[in-house]
């Protein structure tokens, strides 16, 4: 009974177990990754990828079998992931990461990060001038429950800058705390307020600046300015660093929702985004070891001279990885 | 086969669910994104929708929330195991653990040869470059950073209202705000949250179809079918909705189902079922030549809708 087989029918004998076996490979694929692959499924994959995108269109105008349709599109779309997905494996995505491209997304991003700088340090000097002058100042930025206030004597506060009993137990507990601290949370914030022109960004920064320089004041006032600051930077520049480069970051995807140029805003923005994802996830890698830094290095050390060794050499370390210029794919070709 | 009693057409009520039935399609069709590859083909990408997406973030909460709390208990056993002896390393590790849990699980799996979380992939949803591009790393990483913002600072909000005298307005002003972020995938077309925006993604629902036996296949191998013969007169009532949902009720209705079907075509058609003939054989046999006549009008030209598509 020959003429009761249809076309679509007999479209579908013939080329199901091809689809079949596209099915498996990407089954395969998508499991164990390209390296579950044989030779032999490579080989094959290209073929059997563009018979099933033909074997597609062709169904959708011969067939009106809905399942065979359905199973073509999902088929086909899985492959088209798979064929046209991001080849690099996490490994050597993260070397990658790390070896070139975190800093030359920083190095590209000079301007926001000097805005970022000097929105941070701009809060910081305007709250540092105000409290000086007036105490009250404090109290504004400030909650009641920090001992360290204008009202705490000099002993009370250099009390809290050393610490006399170590042990492991602290320093982990602190380093667990830090990672949860309020310093992450700001980075990431930075960044994701970004897209409303910047401007919540500038406010954050702004903000953080004023709490740290009010409470910069006090310990002035009370002449521990020297012990603070190294109390402060042996953590504090590679995380007020971060919170610099998440704040740039933020900046670059408000500059480039207001100031688009000739691109459509979209475009503009995901642009930046791209770049801007590389910036932030670098900064919550560096508040990442300033926690470590912030848990152990300030409990075990008590000296303001290797705590200001630790923050000078760590600066000189960021601006190095960051600024200093490298070999680029480009200028090897040449 | 028994003849059960069809009421009559009410022909009103059968336009008002055609037009429903219209108007539900043109919406289905309207989250179809055409991407062409690189070989000029057409494929149809389904954005997903706001309730998809919802679910499988639910999901995928509820999942962090499991292993942060399978961590901590894990981590208590071992410490009580040692008389919690230095249970602070113990938690400390645990605080670690949780931290890469809550920053990166997301990222994690998006990254990944899926592009979906287990909450997605339970809901046949993946994240994909918004043209039909690469996705990359750093877009994922974008769109879920940007997720602290559109959920978990609401979330910090609505924990933290009523809080160390900060003025209520202002809470119920952040509330507001926060609201537009998570409810901005309902108010674009394409459903994307400000993540997908800033990192040019969105995410597709592609569920994994299994390739099932073609129906017609059956009929022409069976003794009955094959001695049943339709008149293009019976073949030209129905169209392709009506052939589309014959084939979803033969593939997975109940068998009372099946009877009232048959009974309801062989009425409209006049047909008179032989003796000894069996509802699924019959119904086989219409599908596979209506199918027939069907796809052959279609390569002709023709695409009959459905029944009342008279040409």
């Amino acid at each position: 009974m020959s003429d009761r087989v249809m076309k679509s029918y007999r479209f579908r004998e013939e080329r199901e177990a091809d689809w079949k076996q596209l099915e498996q490979i990407i089954q395969r694929a998508e499991s164990r990754g390209v390296g579950g692959l044989s030779d032999q499924d490579m080989e094959r994959l290209p073929g059997l990828y563009r018979q099933a995108v033909s074997s597609l269109s062709v169904a959708r105008t011969i067939s009106l079998d809905q399942n065979v349709v359905a199973y073509l599109e999902t088929l086909c779309a899985r492959a088209y992931f798979f064929v046209y997905g991001t080849r690099s494996r996490m490994g050597e995505r993260i070397a990658q990461f790390f070896a070139r491209d975190w800093a030359t997304a920083v190095s590209a991003a000079r301007g926001p990060t000097l805005l970022a700088f000097l929105c941070l340090f701009g809060g910081a000097l305007l709250a540092f001038f105000l409290t000086l002058n007036d105490n009250e100042w404090y109290w504004t930025f400030h909650g009641g429950w920090d001992s360290r206030n204008p009202n705490a004597t000099y002993d009370e506060l250099r009390a809290t800058l050393y610490e006399t009993d170590r042990n492991i137990v602290d320093m982990l507990g602190a380093f667990a705390a830090q990672l949860f601290s309020h310093n992450s949370g700001i980075a990431i914030f930075a960044f994701a307020l970004g897209f409303a022109f910047g401007i919540p960004t500038a406010v954050l920064l702004i903000y953080n600046g004023v709490y740290l320089g009010s409470f910069y004041a006090v310990f002035w006032q009370k002449g521990l300015a020297y012990e603070l600051t190294g109390w402060l930077l042996i953590h504090g520049v590679t995380e007020l660093f971060a919170v610099i480069l998440a704040g740039a970051a933020g900046f670059m995807i408000g500059g480039a929702v207001a100031f688009p140029g000739r691109k459509p805003r979209m475009q503009s923005m995901r642009e930046a985004g791209e770049k801007a994802a590389m910036v932030i996830i670098g900064a919550v890698v560096m508040l990442f070891i300033a926690a470590l830094l912030e848990g152990f290095g300030r409990q075990l050390i008590n000296s303001d001279t290797v705590r200001y060794t630790i923050a000078g050499s760590s600066l000189i370390f960021w601006l190095g990885y960051f600024y200093l210029p490298r070999r680029t794919v480009g200028d090897r070709r040449d | 086969m028994t003849e059960a009693a069809i009421p009559p057409p009410n022909i009103v009520e059968e336009g008002k669910r055609r037009r429903a039935r219209i108007r539900a399609r043109a919406a289905e069709e309207k989250r179809v994104r055409t991407l062409v590859t690189p070989e000029g083909a057409a494929l149809n990408l389904k954005i997903s929708t706001f309730g998809e997406r919802l679910g499988a973030f639910i999901l995928d909460v509820s999942l962090q929330f499991i292993i942060m709390f399978s961590i901590i208990f894990a981590i208590a056993f071992i410490a009580g195991a040692f008389d919690f002896n230095g249970w602070q390393i113990a938690w400390a590790v645990a605080m670690v653990l949780i931290f890469f849990v809550r920053n990166f699980y997301f990222i994690f799996f998006e990254i990944g040869r899926k592009a979906a979380t287990p909450g997605k992939r339970a809901l046949g949803l993946r994240v994909a470059d918004r043209q039909g591009g690469r996705l990359t790393a750093n877009a994922v990483i974008a769109r879920n950073f940007m997720r602290e913002l559109e959920f978990f600072l609401p979330l910090s909000v609505l924990f933290s209202f009523g809080a160390e005298g900060v003025a209520g307005w202002v809470n119920w002003l952040l509330l507001i705000w926060c609201g537009i972020f998570v409810l901005f995938p309902l108010f674009n077309k394409d459903k994307l949250r400000i993540g997908d925006l800033v990192a040019g993604t969105t995410v597709i629902h592609a569920p994994k179809v299994q390739l099932l036996d073609d129906i017609a296949s059956a009929a022409p191998t069976r003794d009955t079918a094959s001695t049943i013969v339709f008149t293009p007169a019976q073949l030209e009532v129905y169209g392709i909705h009506e052939l589309h949902v014959l084939e979803d009720v033969l593939r997975q209705s109940t068998p009372e189902i099946k009877r009232n079907v048959a009974n309801r075509i062989a009425t409209k058609i006049g047909y008179t079922p032989q003796a000894g003939e069996t509802d699924i054989a019959f119904l086989e046999a219409f599908y596979a030549g209506l199918r027939r006549h069907l796809e052959q009008r279609m390569l002709f030209g023709q695409r009959k809708e459905d029944k009342y598509d008279q040409r």
